[in-house]
């Protein structure tokens, strides 16, 4: 009897970043390749590719975005099929999602993911609109809402109903650039301080420049894998062992808690149940924390800390060296966020943790990784937990 | 891009703050919905106009400075999640005061205003912001 398990066997990514001279897909096939080379097969053996990616249609004018990675990947007279899967800033976990569940299906044994974002070829605050589509167009946007306002209005909330100081929140970012400074492809390498994070420019009050996730370009990609076709191969992999996925509503206005992430709560329950773990078992988590302060709400959703009292987590725990490391690459805020790229960076990052290959930012005896990616305020999140050999 | 009918179509809700209610469970919502996401098909077809007072409290707020480029003007704009009486929550700016003066829990009403600068084809939109009572 086979077994339908999917492993992860080669990642790779560009260097996360305002990147002036590189194109959509430039980024895209440059990370592409990486992935394969690193997987140790070659291009004309993956048999779907799903390409992953919010706003190029906006951003750079660029739709039909599966087509475009396969035809500069050189892999067009390959016929193979190549879709693009859109789920805003979750995006990226949405596409290793479908790609976990098409092998499980027993449909494919060889399935590559490319997550992208070109954000800067937009001027200025024009970004801001565009970013602004991850919300309500209508009744969020239309009445000067931005990811970054909504976000501030929850932090606001939040911290009166817990009385949680704004420097927990810093915290965040503080541990998001430590260990950024260790991560080579990351958009930022500069540690800062808690006075800096805490005394940065304004974006929308309480939240200032240190609590969000800056305008990046990107791309990153996975190889994923059947475990027959993994072991025929004489390859080597990390196993995903659980995915999940879950909705809430798409306005906060909506939703039933201003600091509650339902959708986040939802597919961390499911994930933790279908792997038979818990969170005490988990020994690194890279979490969407696009505003510092979802960091603290999703820390407390995940299963990590009762709602909150994340601050409580912030000040050791969270670190390198703490009791759970979060965001090793540098996370959304220091990494960067190149939305399409964002939740597939965070595999390549799990994958190199589990293969014990992370260099200075190495997780001591890292063996299961949480992965969570979200869309926008909290409508879509996905949770996988990958690792466990 | 279909600008022109993105916002007439949506202007009776905004000028008069028209929500709906389920004639199944009573619930009102804001934006209206074809279906109430409590009881789902037994409310199709029994979701009625419900013009709501406007008058609410805040649930919490912000002061944005960041703007997008048809708010840039209005910049810094007090932005609040309205709790309105009769059940649903909005999104919406408070204006006629300094952010200093906004709390939550403090007690506002909507007021008819200008919302945003133009779209792509230069119109300007009309809507409901949120004044202090
Ligand atoms: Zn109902």
């Amino acid at each position: 009897m086979l077994s339908n398990n999917v492993y992860l066997i080669g990642a790779g990514e560009t260097k996360y970043g305002e990147l002036w001279e590189k194109s959509l897909r430039d980024l895209a096939v440059e990370a592409g390749l990486k992935a394969i080379e690193n997987a140790g097969i070659y291009s004309k053996d993956v048999q779907i590719l799903y390409g992953s990616n919010s706003l190029a249609g906006i951003i750079n004018g660029q739709e039909n975005i599966g087509s475009l990675i396969a035809d500069f990947s050189g892999i067009a007279t390959n016929n193979i099929p190549a879709v693009r899967i859109e789920a805003s800033s979750a995006s990226g976990g949405a596409a290793v999602r479908e790609a976990y569940l098409a092998i499980r299906s027993g449909e494919y044994d060889v399935v590559a993911v490319g997550g992208v974002e070109k954000m800067t070829d937009i001027f200025g605050n024009e970004v801001l609109d565009m970013l602004s589509s991850l919300l309500d167009r209508e009744w969020e946007a239309f009445f000067g809402a931005t990811p970054a306002a909504l976000a501030a209005i929850s932090a606001r909330k939040y911290m009166k109903d817990f009385n949680v100081k704004k420097e927990s929140l810093a915290m965040m970012s503080v541990n998001d650039h430590a260990n950024a400074s260790l991560n080579p492809h990351s958009h930022y390498k500069n540690k800062i301080t808690l006075d800096q994070a805490m005394n940065a420019t304004s974006v929308a009050e309480p939240l200032n420049l240190m609590d969000c996730s800056p305008i990046t370009d990107g791309a990153s990609a996975v190889v994923l894998v059947s475990e027959e076709y993994m072991k025929k191969n004489k390859l080597d992999g990390v196993r995903i062992i659980s995915s999940a996925i879950s909705q809430d509503y798409l306005a906060l206005h909506s939703r039933n808690s201003l600091y509650t992430l339902d959708s986040t709560r939802a597919a961390a329950r499911d994930a933790f149940m279908k792997g038979g773990l818990k969170p005490s078992d988990i020994s690194f988590a890279e979490i969407h924390d696009s505003y510092s302060i979802y960091g603290l709400m999703e820390l407390e959703d995940l299963g990590f800390a009762a709602k909150g009292k994340a601050n409580t987590l912030v000040e050791e725990d969270i670190k390198l060296g703490g009791r759970l490391p979060v965001n090793p690459s540098g996370g959304l805020k220091a990494k960067g966020n190149p939305l399409g790229a964002t939740g597939v960076g965070q595999f390549v990052e799990a994958f190199l943790q589990l293969k014990n290959k992370a260099d200075k930012r190495q997780v001591k005896d890292a063996r299961y990784g949480l992965l969570h990616n979200m869309a926008g305020t909290g409508s879509t999140s996905i949770v996988h937990i990958v690792g466990g050999e | 891009m279909g600008e022109l009918s993105r916002f007439w179509r949506e202007s009776d809700h905004r000028y008069r703050i028209m929500a709906n209610k389920c004639g199944n469970c009573g619930k009102v919502y804001f934006p209206i919905r074809d279906v109430c996401p409590q009881c789902h098909r037994e409310s199709i077809g029994k979701m009625k106009p419900l013009e709501l007072t406007g008058k609410g409290e805040i649930v919490s707020f912000t002061i944005v400075h960041e703007a997008p480029p048809s708010f840039v003007r209005q910049r810094p704009y007090t932005l609040a999640l309205i709790k309105l009486d009769e059940g649903p929550t909005l999104t919406g700016q408070i204006v006629d005061t300094d952010g200093s003066n906004v709390e939550i829990g403090k007690r506002v009403r909507a007021v008819f205003r200008r919302i945003g600068e133009d779209g792509k084809s230069g119109i300007i939109q009309y809507g409901y912001k949120f004044a202090l009572e």
